[in-house]
Order: structure tokens, then C-alpha cells, then sequence
């Protein structure tokens, strides 16, 4: 047991001293990408969010879960009722055991998380070359630049500079860590088609689904805000208040 | 005391009833109102009772997220994010705890920087202070331990790298760790218990806050002159006069709590906390939260493994014997012409040390650490001893109310005794 906590210890010492200077040698200047929840007051872009959640849907959720949403969030990007019920009827959710003990599919409901594309995560390393697709449900939240890092990271794939050796099965892209990602080029021009005639370039689809994405790991994000400026309104005006009251008590005191 | 009804002076029936049975509402009137409070305050004095609030604010919502929170290996994080999206302002809940947290530290680190300026830690108060260290003890673990509960990848190896500095103290080392952890690595026990132990430690604060506030009320509160109050017309009752000052510094303490929570949640948290802790990949850079940076670059100072675990325990247990390294009788450092320098260094001191905490232990980096690391311990046990003997004090003002009398040759024997006891 010694060996082993000496071993740890030793391994999280040895990482103190080597990771950072890994990050802080590698560390790429991610580009501020302009996008409409931006600044203080930002809100989503209801549109672009709903195009971001096609392109989830037709692309990123092959490999890609969002476990943590359910369909019925949809809602909060301006879809309707009947429109949620439609999305969600479409995906076969495992459920059970009935009264027969038996598992079984049935269509999606509102109610429903997001269903992932795999079981588990060994069936989706087998099914990826061995890489693991992450969860995109907090994915903004967990990546240093957030949005800005995303929309980088899936424009982000050119050629490598001379020299470098790419492994098989990955590829270069200028923004990730490392530079050699599991993840292929997965957006190409045209791949899907916006019901509302916006044209789907790669940076245009990578813009929608990083708003799309923000949302889905900041849902609370406009009420939040709303709420902070009315709190901090109230809060200046009690300042004020208080601070007067406070020199009323204190005028007869020679201090 | 003799037995019997209590003689109470209030008027209202009930509160007349209660009060001869138990003088609740003559001891709070004794306390919290009459309490004779110096008048010479500075908005630096607030900070005792912005502690004492952010305590109620953390255990409140802590109470609240406990009823939602499942502490299993498997459930944590995602309970976590259920709270944040599904319980109703479940996120305003979090996201108040969470910078609470970070809020707490900050006022309370100003509040010992107050303590030390102006020497509140010397006698009488050398009981007041030790508690007050006691406090900040237990508000690290409690930090520590609620950091983990998420169940993130900082969660799980700053646990993983926290828990295991234990095992560099001979002998017991690993019979600790191994009672931290609950079995033989960082897992389902641990986060179990850390769980009932972020829930028990802030009601141990809660006591020994009360024993603080306790001891504050016999030897009274210092002030800016350090210069103990010489009779009525240097206090003030606490009511209205303090507690219509303290809502000042409350309200517009309430003001940055807010900016923080609802503008920049996540500014003081790491975007690792939010991958899912899996122990079998370890993050590129693990760092404690900003708080414990002073302390961990301290650590990261010393090449001796031990050295390094005592030295950093040290830099805090060290300010339990402060009252006895520094034997000026002059308390506030606006009278302490050097002393005053050497401290206000050696608060930038502490902030390199913050700074550094967060940079990669290698080349400059580590010689800064240990440059400052040796200052920060240099000024406890060599600047102030020496001080105590050769630093000549300005003239101390005669009381409060009477400010030092200008211009004029100085009293004999004023600076041999600078300051009476009251």
C-alpha cells in the first residue's frame, strides 16, 4: 500500500511538474468568434441555435450523446409543442421491464433525455477506431474558450505543417490540444439543408452548432442574466439607501 | 449569579416572560445593541460580519442542495446538472454556493490581513485570533472536501493529490490517507464520506465562530489606532451605529456576490470540473482552486517531499503562535513606520505566492516560489522578533478622541511605553 500511494503521489508530483509546461508550451490562442450571447447582455439566437441542433441532429449525434437534455428543452428554442413531440417520436428509447419482465422500445416522448448513440462507452470506443466521443452536454463549460474553442476547433482542420507525422486514423487540426484529433473534417459544404434557406458552409454550420451547444450547457443563461441585472439594479438603489441612512446615524458622532 | 427570575428591563408582556426565564433578549441587547464598539472603525471592520453572513449563505444553500445532490460515484456529477437544469432556480442555488465559496475566502482573507495590520491578534485577543485560525483551518478542509463533490476530473485528482500528501508523515502517513480514502484509492467511500463531512464541518465553524464572536465580546473590539478605548466617549453602541455601517459594506458586498454569480459563474471555477471524473485519464494540469494557491506553490517550493507537506501546514499553523513572535506593544502598524513596509511586502508577498501557485514548477517559476515561500516565513521569524526590540513607534495617540497632539517635543519615555494596557 505504501508503494502504491508513494506511486500516486510521485505520479501527481510528476504531473505538476510536466503537464503545465506541456499546457503552457502548447497553448494556442484560441480566436474570439462573435456570436449573439456574447457580452453581458447576449441572448441566443433562436435561429441559429435551431439550425445548430440540425446539424447535431444530422451530424454530431452519430457518435456524439447530449445526455443531459431532454427533447423537451427544445422548447426553449422556440419550437412548438406538436413540432418537440414530432423530434422526440422519432428516436426509439429503450425502456422497461414491462409486465412480462421485458425490455422494449418504444418512440420517444418529450419527457425523454437525448438518446445516446451507444450504450456504453466500450461500445463506442469499439466503434471508433477506439477513441471516445465525448458527451457534448457540458461541452462548453469543460473546454478552456468555450464556444470560441468549438467553432475554432471545427474550422480548425488543414493540412499539417511539413514534419509533422499524423497517426493513423487521426488528423490535424490547428486549435486541439496536440494537434491530432480522432475526429475527422465531419462538416462539409452543403451536408445539410436549413429549412430557412441559410446557406450551410462549414462556418456556418459550425457557428449554428456552437450556439447550439452553448445552449445546451447554458440553458439557464438568459434567465440568469435577466435576473442579475434587475438584482444588481435593486442592490445599487439599496446602496444608496443604506449609505444615507448610515450618514443620518452617524451625524451627531464627531469622528 | 443568584437563582431566581431574571430582572428584566423590557416592556412588551411576552417578550417580559420569556425574558425573565431565559435573558435571551437581554443578552442580545447587551451584545449586539448597548455592546460598546470603538467609534473609529475603518470599512475594514465590516468584514467580520460579511464572514458571518456568507457562513448562513453557504450552509442555506448548502441545506438546499443536499436534497438533491446523490453522493455516488456514479450519480454525482449528473445529480449536479440536474440540479443546474430541472430543480427550480436549482443553478441560482449552485451557482451562489459555488461562489460563495470563493466570496468566503476572499472576505476572510481580508479579514486576517485586517487582524494583522493593525494587531488585533495581540493581547488581550491572542485566544480571539488563535480561533480565528481554528476557523480558517476548518473552512479549508470544508472547501476542500465540497470541491470533490461534483465529481469532476478536478474533483477526483485534486482529492487524489490532496488526500496523498498525508502519506509523507512517517509511520501514520498511510494509515491516514487510507482513512481518508476509505479503502485503497479515491472512490465511492471517499466522495461518501466527504459528502458527511462537508455537511458536518460548517456547523463545527458555526460553534466555533461562536466562540470567536464570545471572545470578542470580553476584551472588546480593536480599532484602527490600536489604542484601547478609555472611556465613553471613544465607544459607540454597536446599534444603530455599527449595524447601519456594516449594511453599507453588506449591501455593496452583495453587489460583487452578484456580478459573480450571475454574469461570470464559472470564472473562478476550472473548465476540467466539468469533464466527468474518470480516474484513468489525469488532466494536463491539475490546480487546487485559487484559494489554496499560496499554499500549494509553498509546497511545490521545497524539493523534499515532507519538507514541502510541513512547510506548507506550517505557513498557516505558524499564525497560531503570531501573538508571541510579535512582542511590539504597538498593535496597529499606522504607528510602526517599518514594520508597516515588511507587511504590506508581505502581502504582495502572498499574492506572488497566489500568482505563482498556478504556474508549472519548473525554471524561474520555482525559484520565485522559493524566494517568496522564504520571505513569507522570514517575516513571522526573524523581521517581526527583530522589530519587537529595535523599531522606535511614532507617538500613540492619547485615546481615541484625541488625536496625537502635533508638532512638539515628545513626552519623555513616549516611545520606551507607547502604548497602556486598559
Amino acid at each position: 500500500m505504501l508503494r502504491n500511494s508513494l506511486k500516486a503521489f510521485a505520479l501527481a508530483l510528476g504531473l505538476f511538474a510536466a503537464a503545465p509546461a506541456h499546457a503552457a508550451g502548447e497553448a494556442i490562442p484560441i480566436p474570439d468568434r462573435k456570436f449573439s450571447f456574447d457580452g453581458i447582455f447576449g441572448t441566443y439566437d433562436r435561429a441559429s441555435a435551431q439550425r445548430g441542433f440540425q446539424v447535431y441532429k444530422e451530424i454530431c449525434a452519430a457518435c456524439h450523446g447530449l445526455r443531459l437534455v431532454s427533447y423537451r428543452n427544445l422548447r426553449d428554442l422556440g419550437l412548438t409543442e406538436a413540432q418537440v413531440a414530432a423530434i422526440a417520436a422519432q428516436f426509439e428509447i429503450k425502456d422497461g421491464p414491462n409486465d412480462e419482465g421485458q425490455m422494449f422500445e418504444r418512440p420517444g416522448r418529450p419527457a425523454d433525455r437525448f438518446r445516446s448513440p451507444f450504450p456504453n462507452d466500450a461500445a463506442a470506443r469499439a466503434a471508433n477506431n477506439g477513441a471516445l466521443p465525448p458527451d457534448l452536454s457540458v461541452m462548453t463549460k469543460a473546454r478552456a474558450g468555450g464556444a470560441d474553442y468549438l467553432f475554432a476547433l471545427l474550422t480548425g482542420y488543414v493540412d499539417p505543417p511539413p514534419g509533422v507525422t499524423v497517426m493513423d486514423g487521426m488528423h490535424y487540426n490547428k486549435y486541439f490540444p496536440g494537434h491530432q484529433i480522432a475526429m475527422g473534417p465531419v462538416l462539409n459544404p452543403d451536408q445539410v439543408e436549413f429549412a430557412d434557406g441559410t446557406s450551410a458552409t462549414v462556418e456556418q454550420m459550425a457557428h449554428d452548432v456552437s450556439t447550439f451547444l452553448q445552449w445546451a450547457a447554458e440553458p439557464e443563461l438568459e434567465q440568469r442574466r435577466a435576473m442579475g441585472v434587475k438584482i444588481i439594479i435593486f442592490l445599487t438603489i439599496l446602496a444608496g439607501l443604506t449609505y444615507a441612512v448610515k450618514r443620518k446615524v452617524w451625524a451627531d458622532v464627531e469622528h | 449569579m443568584s437563582i431566581g427570575l431574571h430582572n428584566s428591563e423590557f416592556k412588551n408582556p411576552v417578550v417580559r416572560w420569556i425574558d425573565q426565564r431565559m435573558p435571551v433578549f437581554t443578552m442580545m441587547q447587551k451584545e449586539y445593541g448597548t455592546f460598546p464598539t470603538p467609534k473609529n472603525f475603518n470599512y475594514f471592520w465590516n468584514f467580520g460580519a460579511l464572514a458571518m453572513v456568507t457562513l448562513m449563505i453557504m450552509i442555506a444553500t448548502g441545506i438546499f442542495l443536499s436534497m438533491h445532490y446523490a453522493a455516488h460515484t456514479g450519480l454525482a456529477f449528473d445529480s449536479v446538472e440536474r440540479i443546474m437544469r430541472d430543480v427550480n432556480f436549482g443553478w441560482l442555488i449552485r451557482y451562489v454556493h459555488m461562489n460563495g465559496a470563493s466570496m468566503f475566502f476572499i472576505v476572510v482573507y481580508i479579514h486576517i490581513f485586517r487582524g494583522m495590520y493593525y494587531g488585533s491578534y495581540k493581547a488581550p485577543r491572542e485566544l480571539l485570533w488563535m480561533l480565528g485560525v481554528v476557523i480558517f483551518l476548518l473552512m479549508m478542509a470544508t472547501a476542500f472536501m465540497g470541491y470533490v463533490l461534483p465529481w469532476g476530473q478536478m474533483s477526483f485528482w485534486g482529492a487524489t493529490v490532496i488526500t496523498n500528501l498525508f502519506s509523507a508523515f512517517p509511520v501514520v502517513g498511510n494509515f491516514i490517507v487510507e482513512l481518508l480514502w476509505g479503502g485503497f484509492s479515491v472512490d465511492n467511500p471517499t466522495l461518501n464520506r466527504f459528502f458527511s463531512l462537508h455537511y458536518l464541518l460548517p456547523f463545527v465553524i458555526l460553534g466555533v465562530v461562536f466562540l470567536h464572536v464570545a471572545a470578542l465580546h470580553i476584551t472588546g473590539s480593536n480599532n484602527p489606532l490600536g489604542v484601547e478605548p478609555k472611556g465613553p466617549q471613544d465607544t459607540l453602541p454597536f446599534h444603530p451605529y455599527y449595524t447601519a455601517k456594516d449594511s453599507v459594506g453588506l449591501v455593496v458586498y452583495f453587489i460583487v456576490f452578484a456580478v459573480l454569480v450571475f454574469f461570470a459563474p464559472n470564472y473562478l471555477g476550472h473548465p476540467d470540473n466539468y469533464i466527468p471524473a474518470n480516474p484513468l485519464v489525469t488532466p494536463p494540469h491539475i490546480v487546487p482552486e485559487w484559494y489554496f494557491l499560496p499554499y500549494y506553490a509553498i509546497l511545490r517550493a521545497v524539493p523534499d517531499k515532507l519538507g514541502g507537506v510541513l512547510l506548507m501546514f506550517g505557513s498557516i499553523l505558524i499564525w497560531f503562535v503570531l501573538p508571541w513572535l510579535d512582542r511590539s506593544p504597538v498593535r496597529s502598524m499606522r504607528f510602526r513606520p517599518l514594520a508597516r513596509v515588511f507587511f504590506l511586502l508581505w502581502t504582495v508577498n502572498f499574492l506572488v505566492l497566489l500568482w505563482v501557485g498556478a504556474k508549472p514548477a519548473e525554471g524561474t517559476y520555482v525559484l520565485i516560489a522559493q524566494i517568496a515561500t522564504a520571505y513569507y516565513f522570514a517575516y513571522f521569524l526573524v523581521v517581526l522578533p527583530l522589530l519587537a526590540k529595535f523599531e522606535r513607534p511614532l507617538p500613540l495617540p492619547e485615546s481615541i478622541s484625541r488625536p496625537v497632539l502635533g508638532g512638539g517635543p515628545l513626552p519623555m519615555g513616549a516611545a520606551a511605553k507607547p502604548m497602556e494596557k486598559a
